[in-house]
């Protein structure tokens, strides 16, 4: 009986709030409901209503996809400091990183599905699995192991807390270890994916793993950093300032490496002259006439620069305004440069030297929003119900228990 | 999009989810967990076979033979083409098209002509060709021509992404896609450098009298949305006994293409490429191609 009544009690914090959290979970339903209609019609027409052809075969899914990799490996970056060095702050909020972790995974599942020309037969990769030759079959079982971790370990959080216990390390421990190098495996394997690929010499560089690695440390942080400040705005969980700023601060690093990985590829390429500098060309300054990307590349340039000043300079990023400011920038330019920024201009020119241009049609646009839509509505509700859980506010424990205990506590009147 | 249209395509959605239009609930059903072809046995085969020609026979009106011929013992298929002959007419891209069943709207073609100017760079660096030329008479002056199909890579990249095994080599060196198996991922795509794999962005179609009857199941016959497919040097033809040339071969009118079995000492093939200068395209990327390109002049 308890759980049914606990089961309930989660459902009465879901359905309760304010007009601020009912016109935001309407909003997103809007644009859910709006993919959903743009989805049916995809599967109607086939992915013919996408603009992806033969010559570009990857797009907007795809780049989304991969930026999202990306968000769900950066929860390590609460891990490592909250479970190895113990650093209190961030401890307290490493549930919310996890949390973040599951709602990118499941939404990384949805692009890939969006992508797939018939959804319906993806349980082949189940019986005639090309393991462990496709690099893609590694990607769907790190992926949904990294998904089952992070799961597992809010689970047991949250299940502890609800018991009214602290969560032993015993059982924390191992998840722990496990999902440390895990985060990093999903985003090393999905680099893997382009950088296979002989017949792409803009994926085909050994220096993509590491560029993946370092960006992913920075966009997520980024984003936690503004959905905890949201969070704790709309809700009562505490997020200590120097939680932030530790984040911030890792942010900085991060993004000193991704930009210097990054001008190492432009110095490579641009400073050989090989053939192979055509997509980094139509990247940064088109290519016969092509320029559609170019704009992109360069506000992600400028994106990012202006966001790595700011996050080395301690007095500015430890302020919320430059801090936040930094922190859009940062999302921006790497949402750019690891999407469509990495994705297209492996497909351009083509292997046989075509040159197609590719922005996203109004199906894959909402179909996108919707999936982004989805992340945010999913990641809402957990947090309304993992914060109350978290405080102790609502527990397994019954009723008449709970009435008890606060009896226990009451201090004796004499 | 108004009410009633959504309403529409919402309904048709559904129904597209579950039932395909127009088919008996039974055939979906089976088709839907048909197995894995190359998992399928001889009783298996024929089924499915019964099943794919009835639900054609319902479409398209028409008898259209499905073979499951398997390869011929002791052949490895190898191709040539001559480029001092080939004057970029195109004939046998639209040989292809009619011989394969591909889809005339959406589009697709198997064959890419490129055409590059006397002096552009060319075999590296394709980036100067261009595919969509128009002259009045074929061969433009000072221009020259290389038609690019699937090579048969030996090493194929294709095939060792595939997540699901749904495209393979075949003993007789065809790389081959089971249509009904591929999930539509198109990573095949992404590895092939020839840009040779076509996928099937919408609902192909052809017109009735122009349908090729003649098929096999890993080659020309109707295709379905979503699913990847490319040349497979006319399976329906090359496997009869005696075989039968492709139909890019049998049509070119300079004689620029050659066909034949590269374990045959005495095939043309192997006397091409041991008496001429042949070269393989983007060899560097070690997929040994089993398509030669030569000069004969
Ligand atoms: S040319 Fe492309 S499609 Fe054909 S076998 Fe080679 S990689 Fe595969
Ligand atoms: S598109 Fe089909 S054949 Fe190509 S890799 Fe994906 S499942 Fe395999």
């Amino acid at each position: 009986m308890t759980l049914l009544q606990f089961i309930r009690d989660l459902f009465k914090e879901i359905t309760k709030g304010n007009k601020a959290y009912f016109i935001w979970l309407g909003l997103l339903s809007i644009v859910m409901l709006n993919a959903l209609v743009s989805y049916i019609m995809q599967l109607n027409n086939g992915l013919i209503v996408t603009h992806m052809r033969d010559q570009v075969s990857w797009g907007f899914y795809i780049s989304n996809f991969t930026f999202l990799v990306g968000v769900a490996a950066a929860a390590v970056i609460l891990v490592i400091p909250s479970y190895i060095y113990h650093f209190k702050p961030i401890k307290e909020i490493v549930l919310f990183g996890e949390m973040m972790a599951v709602t990118a995974v499941l939404m990384c599942l949805m692009f890939i599905t969006a992508d797939l020309g018939k959804p319906l037969v993806a349980w082949h990769l189940f019986i005639t699995p090309n393991f462990p030759r496709s690099i893609l079959m590694w990607d769907v079982i790190v992926l949904n192991g990294y998904l089952i971790l992070n799961t597992l370990a809010v689970f047991y959080v949250l299940f502890s807390a609800a018991h009214g216990r602290e969560y032993k390390m015993v059982i924390m421990w191992p998840l722990v270890l496990i999902s440390i190098p895990w985060a990093f495996s999903i985003h090393t394997v999905t680099a893997f994916l382009y950088n296979g690929l002989s017949s792409r010499p803009f994926w085909n560089a050994s220096i993509t793993a590491p560029r993946f690695i370092a960006s992913a440390m920075c966009s997520g942080p980024a984003l936690m950093i503004l959905v905890f400040q949201v969070a704790r705005k709309v809700s009562d969980i505490v997020v200590n300032d120097k939680a932030i700023f530790k984040i911030a601060e890792l942010i900085a690093y991060a993004m000193g490496i991704n930009l210097f990985l990054y001008a190492s590829e432009i110095f490579k390429e641009f400073y050989s002259q090989s053939i192979h500098l055509a997509p980094m060309e139509y990247l940064f300054f088109g290519l016969k006439g092509h320029t559609l990307l170019v704009p992109f590349t360069w506000v992600a340039m400028v994106c990012n620069l202006t966001g790595f000043v700011i996050f080395m300079s301690p007095k500015l990023r430890n302020r919320f305004l430059f801090l936040n400011i930094a922190c859009v920038l940062v999302f921006i330019g790497v949402y750019i440069e690891k999407g469509m920024g990495f994705v297209i201009p492996g497909f351009v020119p083509d292997t046989l030297g075509e040159i197609y241009d590719y922005l996203p049609s109004y199906i894959e646009l909402s179909l996108s929003a919707g999936i982004w839509a989805f992340g945010a509505f999913f990641y809402t509700l957990l947090l309304k119900i993992a914060i109350p859980i978290y405080k102790g506010e609502l527990s397994f424990l019954s009723h008449n228990m709970r009435h008890s205990l606060r009896d226990l506590h009451k201090p004796a009147v004499h | 999009m108004n009410r009633r249209n959504f309403l529409k395509t919402a309904a048709l959605g559904v129904g597209g989810i579950l039932l395909p239009a127009k088919d008996s609930p039974a055939s979906v059903w089976e088709s839907f967990f048909q197995k894995y072809y190359r998992e399928m046995n001889d009783k298996e085969k024929k089924d499915v076979v019964a099943r794919l020609e009835k639900e054609y026979e319902e479409k398209y009106k028409k008898h259209i033979k499905v073979k499951t011929n398997a390869p011929l013992p002791k052949v490895l298929y190898g191709y040539g083409l001559d480029l001092s002959r080939c004057v970029g007419c195109r004939r046998c891209v639209y040989a292809c098209v009619t011989e394969n069943n591909q889809s005339r709207n959406p589009q697709i073609q198997y064959i890419t002509v490129l055409q590059f100017e006397q002096g552009e760079k060319w075999v590296s660096d394709l980036e100067e060709s261009n595919k969509y030329y128009n002259p009045e008479t074929v061969p433009a002056p000072e221009h020259f021509y290389m038609p690019v199909q699937c090579q048969q890579c030996e090493k194929p990249p294709c095939v060792k992404v595939c997540p699901t095994q749904a495209t393979w080599k075949e003993p007789d060196g065809i790389v081959v896609v089971d249509y009904n198996w591929c999930i539509g991922c198109r990573y095949c795509m992404a590895a092939c450098p020839y840009n040779a794999r076509k996928f099937n962005w919408g609902e192909p179609t052809i017109p009735v009298d122009e349908i090729n009857t003649e098929t096999h199941y890993l080659g020309n016959r109707p295709r379905i949305k979503g699913a990847v497919e490319k040349c497979t040097f006319c399976i329906q033809r090359v496997r009869e006994n005696p075989g039968r040339y492709p139909a890019c071969v049998e049509v070119c009118p300079v004689g620029a293409r050659k066909f034949g079995n590269l374990l045959d000492p005495e095939s043309e093939i192997r006397v091409l490429i041991e008496t001429k200068r042949v070269f393989r395209l983007k060899e560097e990327l070690n997929t040994q191609p089993k398509f030669y390109y030569f000069f004969s002049l």
